[in-house]
């Protein structure tokens, strides 16, 4: 919690400054590329460039109070009203790559360290390191090919759900897999899955290498430990001393690099929205940056890392839950 | 003929396999125990104490081969029993604390349910029953207000604390062999004797018998009945403590005796012992592991195998040339 | 450490793990490609065919050719001065700006500490990609600008070491030593702490490496910086992901490959670096 407070305050600062820090002018810049004298001066007014900097920046977190992120140049809507309306595709993806990869990863780690040396841990770390190195944009290429063109099997990589075939849900989550549940449709809920597999894949395989590393290196490190050595000398049981003494010890270096699992995630799903069509606000950014839609990236980026803060804050509260010396600590 | 000991550890050799070689940590290990009675076992770092303790506990890491001997307790034959039934026996019958308590508990579980693993773990007990008996636990190791120390971390208890936690733990289920590697190492003095009186007085109360492995031969002196030395895997000597102390017979015992002033001193700085253990993973140890630092040697301790000779009263030593 | 143990180490570590050496073999020859790229190859690296369009891989054209009829073997091989480039330059800015400002963060300590390590916190409070996205669309769509984006976003991880290492030497007795004949600060620091952190950093600047390379190349991959007809592997991959529908796979599987293998390289030297550096820390 303490961390969460000035990380907000920090990234709102930087979001300013990096608005000022375009070359030139920014009013032309906010303004876009087909601009003319009387739309500059109006963007100029409306963020206050003609202000002193201090009340530029009053004026900037004043928007920012009242939700107004502003106005998008391409598509002429509000800048947050377009983000949170592309938000649940970009969260569904993001999530759904994060419960594959834990649930892949951590097993393969505890497995691993549980019979260190054994063939499945060498397969493993070989895995592991090959997988590191692939990029995420690369590694959905590739499925797609073999999945979609070589095979059959994936449906075609254009969004979140085929509206030739099946229809898309009403929005309740924003979350096509659960508003499809919601609606009774199993036909769109397959369908929205079908969409949803590949680009999962894409962005967990990525994610799963510091997982597994982790997860395979807490857990040795805690059933090496003198507690364990205790239960075991007690004579508790296998299943006991592996997860109630290791595994929940080892989660705690597990929350450790969950921050760095949501940084590449929240990155590369910019990417995976790339390949795949995901009309998510990774691809609404994307376009923005080659239209030079100054709000609209700017917008992104804040709502962006905001998600982040928020995500490492509910870790930080899981370890606390886990982890009774931060508990007491904080 | 008396009754059987409770645990009697029998010519009992073992190695361990490493890169380098072959460790010979245990050579013709034998002591025993009975009931009631704390067997102290002294010698300094390297000479296998840990080792024995943890082979009887059936602790050992996969890497460690058993080459002879036997491990008798209560009847049963520990080294054949298989996995199920020395995990069965561990916590109810024999238990082991360690020393550095506080990185010896869970610091993530509360310290009353680490003692209600133990007691699920070796009978049935219903939640209710279970808490009730580790309060109780906490209790006999005098741990006050033992109903508040159940919802305690290790991290919010001291170090001596800690440990009665640990014997408390190994205490559960009433075992009838308490294993303490170095229970005290690392508390303060005034510490080190709470804990100690409270393991003798576990011992006279519920007539179990205990082995405590110390570097502290002042130490094992106050409180063990007997004591066994041990040097580079070797047992050198057994003898009742006042005999160990008054006549040892063993050189290494009485350089060992001569290096412990008054009472209580560490020995872990060996000064007065000239010269070091041998490496064990030498292919060619010489029968004497002890030879090179002593100065009693003749030929035949080159030449042939040590004989354990009995001295007056069950005192055992185990050399050419005892006094 | 002597030039002797390192010298042990070094060949310990490759015994240990053969795969170090892989690394090495595969790093020389990309060093090879990125000085000597241009005069190596078979083709101008720009030069279009339209009667050679989409040429599958051949004995002509290696790794076959691509929508306007260039060889994408050449391309390849150009385009790793311009990735490894991009990621050497970045990873060494930040190496030196991130180790310097948290050696004054660590040395000083109080106000400028503070200052410094919120700056890091900062930009630690961004997903470093999306970070990274935006500094490219503040500063202008260039080479220079992604390379700038690139060297920001590591700042924090050279910084937050530097910070911690050097605060915990500033009393050491030896620092205590150099302050007492008369040395100022900088000087201090220039010569008698930063040496002693160089080898770890230089462990974490070899594993920062790839990561360089995919974040440039991710974001030529989504348009920004490099532009084309230049040749570079992320832009390479974006454009041949059109013709995937057709199936001319060597469009982008290729320049994908070559990334994949640049990456793969300098984590291997990375891992191997630290086993020399720190034998404990193997794992
Ligand atoms: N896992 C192992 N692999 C190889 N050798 C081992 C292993 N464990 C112990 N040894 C060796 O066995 C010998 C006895 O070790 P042990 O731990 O029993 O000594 P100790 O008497 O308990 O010493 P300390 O007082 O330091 O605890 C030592 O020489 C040690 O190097
Ligand atoms: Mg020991």
């Amino acid at each position: 919690m303490g961390s969460a407070i000035p990380s907000l305050i920090g990234v709102i600062i930087a979001t300013f400054l990096l608005s000022r820090a375009l070359p030139g002018d920014p009013a032309v810049y906010f303004a876009g590329p087909a601009a003319n004298a009387e739309s500059v001066q109006q963007v100029r007014e409306s963020l206050g460039l003609d202000k002193s900097v201090p009340e530029q920046f009053a004026l900037y977190v004043w928007d920012l109070a009242h939700g107004s992120l502003g106005t998008s140049l391409t598509t002429g809507q509000p800048v947050a009203d377009d983000l949170l309306q592309r938000l649940p595709a970009s969260m569904e993806l993001t999530f759904a790559a994060l419960i594959v990869a834990i649930v892949v990863a951590v097993p393969l780690g505890v497995f691993a360290a549980v019979r260190p040396s054994s063939f499945v841990d060498h397969f493993c770390r070989g895995t592991v390191t090959v997988a590191a190195a692939f990029p995420t944009f690369f590694v959905a290429l590739l499925l797609v090919y073999v999945f979609y063109y070589l095979l059959g099997w994936a449906p075609q990589p254009l969004g979140r759900i085929d509206e030739i075939y099946y229809v898309a849900p009403d929005t309740v989550t924003g979350f096509y897999l659960i508003d499809t549940l919601l609606a009774g449709d199993s036909e769109s809920f397959r369908g929205a899955l079908a969409q949803l597999v590949l680009p999962t894949i894409s962005l967990a395989l990525f994610a799963l290498a510091p997982i597994a590393r982790m997860t395979r290196a807490s857990m040795l490190t805690a059933l090496g430990s003198d507690f364990v050595r205790t239960a075991r000398a007690n004579g508790l049981s296998g299943a006991t001393v592996l997860f109630t003494y290791g595994f929940r010890n080892a989660l705690l270096s597990i929350t450790n690099i969950m921050g760095m699992i949501f940084s590449f995630l929240l990155g590369s799903n910019v990417l995976i929205e790339q390949v795949f069509g995901w009309p998510g606000i990774g691809a609404y950014a994307v376009s923005a940056v080659i239209a030079s839609d100054y709000a609209a990236v700017q917008g992104f980026i804040l709502m962006m890392a905001v998600i982040y803060v928020l995500l490492n804050l509910v870790v930080d509260l899981l370890a606390g839950l886990i982890d009774p010396r931060v508990r007491f600590e904080g | 003929m008396t009754a059987p000991p409770l645990l009697k550890v029998d010519k009992l050799s073992l190695d361990f396999r490493t890169r380098e070689g072959r460790v010979k940590a245990l050579q013709d290990v034998s002591f025993h125990i009975d009931r009631g009675e704390i067997l102290g076992i002294v010698g300094e770092s390297g000479s296998g104490k840990s080792v024995s303790a943890f082979a009887i506990m059936g602790l050992l890491e996969s890497t460690a081969e058993i080459g002879g001997g036997s491990v008798h307790f209560a009847g049963a034959d520990l080294l054949a029993d298989n996995g199920a039934a020395m995990r069965a026996m561990r916590g109810r019958e024999i238990s082991m604390i360690f020393q550095s308590p506080r990185t010896a508990l869970n610091p993530i579980r509360k310290v009353g349910r680490q003692i209600e693993d133990v007691l699920r773990r070796h009978g049935p007990v219903t939640g209710h029953e279970a808490k009730k008996k580790a309060i109780e636990a906490l209790e006999r190791v005098r741990i006050p207000d033992s109903a508040r120390r159940y919802d305690a971390y290790p991290f919010e208890l001291s170090g001596g604390m800690c440990q009665r936690v640990m014997i408390a733990m190994a205490l559960a289920c009433r075992p009838m062999l308490l294993i303490a590697d170095e229970p005290t190492t690392g508390l303060d003095v005034t510490t080190q004797a709470v804990v100690m009186d409270l393991i003798r007085e576990m011992v006279d109360e519920t007539r179990m018998g205990a082995l405590l492995i110390t570097h502290d031969l002042g130490l094992a002196g106050e409180y063990c009945d007997r004591i066994a030395v041990m040097h580079a895997g070797h047992t050198v000597e057994d003898a009742p403590t006042e005999v160990l102390l008054e006549k040892a017979a063993h050189p290494y015992s009485a350089r060992l005796i001569a290096a412990t002033p008054a009472a209580a001193d560490e020995i872990a700085d060996l000064g007065s012992i000239p010269g070091g253990l041998p490496d064990l993973r030498r292919q060619d140890l010489p029968y004497c592991r002890f030879r090179d630092r002593c100065d009693r040697r003749v030929e035949v301790c080159d030449a042939q195998p040590l004989p354990v000779t009995e001295l007056t009263g069950s005192h055992l030593v185990r050399c050419w040339r005892p006094t | 450490m002597t030039l002797a143990t390192f010298a042990k180490d070094t060949r310990h570590a490759f015994a240990e793990n053969p795969l170090t050496l892989v690394a090495v073999v595969i790093f020389t020859l990309l060093l090879l490609c990125a000085i000597l790229g241009p005069s190596l190859v078979p083709y101008d690296p720009l030069m279009t065919d339209s009667n050679a369009r989409m040429v599958p891989p051949s004995w002509q054209h290696w790794f076959g050719t691509d929508h306007l009829g260039r060889d994408i073997f050449s391309r390849v091989v150009v385009a790793a001065r311009l990735d490894l480039g991009m990621a050497v330059t970045a990873v060494a800015a930040s190496f030196v700006i991130g180790t310097s400002l948290g050696a004054i963060a660590g040395y000083r300590g109080g106000f400028v500490d503070q200052l410094i390590g919120r700056v890091f916190d900062t930009i630690m409070a961004f997903p470093l990609f999306v970070l990274a996205m935006g500094i490219v669309a503040a500063l202008g769509n260039s080479v220079v600008n992604i390379i700038i984006a690139t060297a920001i976003i590591n700042l924090p991880f050279y910084g937050r070491y530097a910070r911690a290492e050097v605060n915990v030497r500033r009393d050491a007795a030896y620092v205590e030593a150099a302050r007492m004949g008369g040395n100022g600060s900088v000087r201090i620091l220039a010569r008698h702490i930063v040496p002693n952190i160089l080898p770890p950093m230089m462990v974490q600047a070899s594993l920062n490496m790839g990561w360089a390379i995919l974040n440039a190349a991710g974001l030529s991959f989504i348009g920004l910086g490099v532009r084309p007809p230049e040749a570079e592997w992320g832009i390479m991959v974006s454009e041949g992901a059109s013709y995937i529908f057709s199936g001319e796979w060597w469009t982008f599987v290729f320049p994908g490959m070559a990334l994949v293998l640049a990456v793969f390289c300098f984590n291997l030297l990375g891992d191997g670096l630290r086993d020399m550096i720190d034998p404990r820390r193997r794992t």
